[in-house]
């Protein structure tokens, strides 16, 4: 399953980035140095973090996508240092719990 | 993987933005060297928390990093205002920062932890009024 396929059951927006890259595992959470120790490679990682740590730290851990939740935006800058180093960033309406639903959902092996 | 390699970066104590700057440039640079993935992700984990802790709690510092082929080294030191009780500072969930950092995502109590967890060895030298360096290692 690629990211694409989550577009729509998540009402998505992309943001930035690559979207036919295929995924593996979800992490959720905000704090900056839980998520450094627990993003996975492949992994997609939902939060309502969108400063440029927050892409710094998706530089160093490179999940297939952050998800921002509940609609938030990330600034131009820090989009900028996303598309820069690879990062695709989506955003959805959804909450950090629906979007965990969601791809429980479509992705079994994850639950 | 070369016999020895050093890089050396001042970290910016004033631009919250570029924070981890240097940490992405060693991972960057360690991939190129070819290290193994699991010992670039210990290295990028532990020294972007000492990165962060420096630009958060010390109004930045300095950086060096040793690779070779047995093990890599990193040396964060700062002129900031040490650290009072070291013992306090390396339990997870305690925080000294401050809520603006705090509303970045910041202030988990867990640099210490990830620091001490993602390493072989970490050595705290701090004085307060001073400065603090830490030196990390990983072993291949």
């Amino acid at each position: 399953m690629t990211l694409n396929d989550l577009c729509q059951p998540l009402s998505a927006k992309v943001l930035c980035g690559d979207t036919d890259k295929s995924f593996s595992g979800v992490y959720v959470g905000d704090l900056l140095s839980r998520a450094m120790s627990r993003v996975s490679a492949d992994n997609i990682w939902v939060t309502i973090m969108a400063n440029s740590n927050t892409v710094a730290v998706a530089t160093l851990t490179e999940p297939a996508a952050i998800i921002l939740a509940e609609n938030v935006d990330m600034p131009k800058e820090s989009l900028d240092a996303a598309t820069k180093n690879d990062i695709t960033v989506i955003s959805s309406p959804l909450s950090a719990y629906e979007i965990s639903v969601v791809i429980a959902n479509m992705t079994p092996e994850n639950k | 993987m070369p016999d020895k390699v050093r890089f050396h970066f001042d970290v910016d104590g004033s631009d919250f933005s570029s924070a981890g700057a240097a940490s992405v440039q060693v991972k960057k640079k360690l991939r190129q060297l070819a290290y193994p993935p699991e010992i670039i992700r210990k290295v990028s984990i532990a020294m972007y928390e000492g990165e962060i802790n420096m630009v958060i709690h010390a109004n930045g510092g300095v950086v060096d990093v040793e690779a070779s082929d047995e093990e890599i080294v990193i040396v964060l030191s700062d002129r900031g205002p040490g650290i009072p009780d070291v013992d306090l500072a390396m339990q997870a969930g305690y925080s000294t920062a401050k809520d603006n950092i705090r509303n970045l995502g910041f202030g988990a109590g867990m640099g210490f932890p990830n620091m001490k967890k993602y390493t072989d060895y970490m050595r705290i030298d701090t004085e307060v009024g001073k400065g603090t360096t830490v030196t990390m290692k990983v072993k291949l």
